[in-house]
């Protein structure tokens, strides 16, 4: 592919791998580059606004969709490594200009453009194989909004059967919520902590040595309360297995070598 | 009913602590789904039913005056009688009048949700009638005198000794030293007792999954047979329905009667479904002299225009409890009113006010299952969000988390300022817990470090490393 033909992509960075872990978002532009995409970071972005979003406050998600847009418009592609925030942009953010036909059209013009990481790399961009190899036993956990509004399964899967090393052992329920569900989780702790301990049961009885997943919010609610329990269980973002980044950072929750 | 819903999480508390409902749970958990899952893959055209359910009761939502009044012509015409009532008191007061008017002592009831919703029982227990709960699990709620947990298996949150064990406590005039090997000596021992209620009442209640405005005529499913016996024994027949649930035809109805058992239960069809039009014609084999349908609205048409419209379209399958990470969690007693799970965190604020009901919108994590398994396809999460908005807008949203995220909008609101801010966040968490990885406690965070460490930041932001290494790039 010749350099003038390369997708100029956005790396929507989301607020929880810039503050956290952001090694995600350098395995993020590793990626997109070996897919052959021009990656650009656009300076003036904070978070996608769920937490005003989901807790009702419409005023201020709407003044960050706002900025979104100014920010996001005009690359070929916007590409987030989390399901959570690529559902925010592709489905939710333009409804917030549902009484501004101009926002709305500009709005749902971005949001046609928006996609999560590993969606992006198989179902646009053709990726199948990765160089990568990962020596272990990994468990996938499906992210609620990646899954049911972006149709996020099959996709990482296929990549992680790519990664040298790599077997993938399914769960029973890979499909069921692992309680964060933002700010639900400091809501009402108490329900949230049986819901992700139903689910490290069910990591546990894989025997798998590592969880990966696309979204850092289930990451950080599965890698604490398997921290808790004194798992074993390694946790990281899909992109760094897939990016070949393991040995750049320790697992989520551990302490730096 | 009174509604404990205010008390949401204590309620949700006590029953993460009740090992006997969490063992219930436990056991149905996952076999909900799986027989759905089933009974959806042996219908390849199930996609395209839910997309026509979903029409059907959009249409007959945006004509309910019209089907209302045509389905009253064709009641009328049968020879039944349709009783309109605003409130559940109208409602009461309704059912009381025509129970009284025939002397009434004994009641037959089939199972019915809005009769929870109107607190029917109590109404006619102080009023000296008695009503006889028919269905397996809704009689042996009243027994027990507790209201159901689920919306299609009441008694959801019992085990089976909790049966036996209330049967002995019920029927005492029966052998103690009667033996209960399997579910089916339960069954028969509740089936004799009960033949005797239905031969002997005066008039039966049913609800009605449907109405239909073509034939005037009311339908209901079941498993067991107990509403054929309550609707056509006695002499007088009382349907509750709450308005939402008419269709224009009875092919409508056959429609919505495909999806209903498969979301449900995962049957292809209930064992039994019942179309009563009117009363006995001369001829019929059976049926009742007297046909009433107490028409309830109790705060539905309120619902009507509004971003809430989309919640009538509800069939009562419960496939969003059922598939609801949270109802398998905490039960349905925990929501504190009529209807648990999804569904009813959506309607229970209509019905009962958000003042009331504001917790239960808030109980979820939007993981979207339940509006992935709804037979007519309501967005569930999308209206607990709406109800979300309503608190925020009238300030019932919890005054620190209120603080917390005006804080946090501030800075998100302004990009640079938020670089810095995130910068000295992530650098001295990043340094605090760089040793150990993770935190066992912060202050502030206690909501999460009860059950869960706080895994600790790598300690520079993305941007800030970014803004490095495009430096170091070009330098």
């Amino acid at each position: 592919m010749s350099p003038v033909s390369k997708p100029r992509v956005a790396l929507f960075v989301t607020c929880l791998v810039d503050l956290h872990r952001p090694t995600v978002g350098f395995a993020a532009i590793r990626l997109l580059e070996q897919a052959g995409c021009q990656v650009e970071v656009p300076r003036a972005q904070t978070c996608c606004g769920q937490p005003a979003y989901n807790a009702g406050d419409r005023d201020t998600a709407r003044d960050l969709a706002r900025g979104i847009i100014e920010a996001f418009s005009g690359y070929d592609y916007v590409v987030a490594p989390s399901g959570s925030c690529g559902g925010m942009l592709r489905h939710h953010m333009a409804h917030l200009f549902d009484d501004d036909p101009n926002m709305r059209a500009r709005a749902d013009a971005l949001a046609a453009h928006c996609y999560e990481l590993v969606g992006f790399l198989t179902d646009v961009m053709g990726v199948s194989r990765v160089n990568a190899a990962y020596e272990g036993v990994a468990t996938y956990h499906d992210s609620c909004a990646g899954l049911r509004e972006l149709g996020i399964r099959d996709q990482p899967r296929l990549l992680l059967g790519a990664v040298e090393g790599l077997t993938l052992a399914e769960m029973a329920e890979p499909d069921t919520c692992c309680g964060f569900g933002g700010t639900f989780c400091v809501k009402y702790p108490e329900i949230s902590v049986r819901m992700v301990s139903d689910k490290t049961a069910d990591i546990a009885a894989t025997g798998a040595d590592t969880l990966l997943a696309g979204d850092m919010g289930c990451l950080l609610n599965m890698a604490g309360r398997l921290e808790r329990q004194g798992s074993p269980i390694k946790v990281r973002h899909v992109a760094e297995v897939l990016a070949g980044m393991t040995n750049d950072v320790p697992p989520i929750g551990q302490p730096r070598r | 009913m009174l509604a404990t819903s205010p008390a949401f999480k204590q309620n949700a508390s006590d029953a993460m602590a009740d090992s006997g409902l969490q063992k219930a749970l436990t056991r149905t958990r996952a076999q909900l789904p799986a027989r759905r899952a089933a009974a959806v893959a042996a219908l390849p055209e199930f996609e395209q039913l839910r997309n026509i359910g979903r029409d059907i009761k959009n249409h007959t939502l945006a004509n309910l005056d019209f089907y209302l009044e045509t389905w009253e012509a064709n009641v009328t015409r049968a020879g039944g009688q349709v009783h309109w009532c605003s409130t559940a008191d109208d409602a009461r007061a309704a059912v009381l009048a025509i129970c009284e008017r025939v002397g009434a002592r004994t009641v037959t009831k089939g199972k019915s949700m809005i009769s929870e919703e109107l607190g029917i029982n109590e109404h006619l227990e102080a009023h000296g009638i008695a009503p006889i709960e028919t269905d397996l699990a809704e009689y042996i709620l009243q027994l027990r005198r507790e209201p159901p947990s689920h919306i299609i298996g009441p008694a959801f949150h019992l085990n089976r000794e909790d049966w036996e064990a209330s049967f002995r406590a019920s029927h005492t005039h029966l052998p103690a030293d009667r033996v209960f090997n399997e579910p089916r000596d339960i069954m028969a021992e509740a089936r004799t007792l009960l033949r005797e209620k239905f031969i002997g009442a005066d008039v039966g209640i049913t609800g009605a999954n449907f109405l239909i405005a073509e034939t005037g005529s009311s339908v209901i499913v079941t498993n067991e047979g107990n509403g054929d016996l309550t609707q056509t024994l006695p002499r007088v027949h009382i349907v509750l329905a709450s308005i939402e649930k008419m269709v224009p035809t009875l092919e409508d109805a056959t429609s919505l009667l495909r999806l209903l058992a498969r979301s449900a239960t995962g049957q292809d069809m209930s064992v039994y479904t019942t179309f009563s039009t009117g009363v006995r014609r001369d001829g019929d084999w059976d049926g009742p002299e007297e046909y009433h349908v107490v028409l309830i609205d109790n705060g539905r048409t309120g619902m009507i225009g509004t971003d809430f419209q989309e919640m009538l379209r509800c069939i009562r399958c419960a496939a969003c409890m059922n598939h609801c990470p949270v109802y398998m969690t905490v039960g349905g007693h925990s929501y504190g009113w009529v209807y648990p799970g999804p569904m009813g965190s959506v309607l229970t604020p209509s019905l009962i006010g958000v003042d009331q009901a504001g917790q239960l919108p808030n109980a979820s994590t939007f993981c979207g299952k339940c509006e992935s398994v709804c037979p007519v396809k309501i967005p569930l999460p999308k209206l607990m969000r709406h109800w979300r908005e309503r608190e925020f807008e009238r300030h019932l949203t919890p005054v620190a988390m209120r603080r917390n995220l005006g804080l946090w909008a501030w800075f998100a609101r302004r990009p640079a300022a938020y670089r810095l801010a995130t910068r000295v966040a992530a650098a001295m968490l990043g340094l605090l817990g760089r040793r150990r990885g993770k935190f066992a406690a912060l202050p502030f965070a206690g909501g999460w470090t009860e059950g869960r460490d706080l895994p600790a930041p790598e300690g520079e932001t993305f941007f800030a490393r970014y803004a490095r290494e495009q430096r170091a790039g070009r330098a």
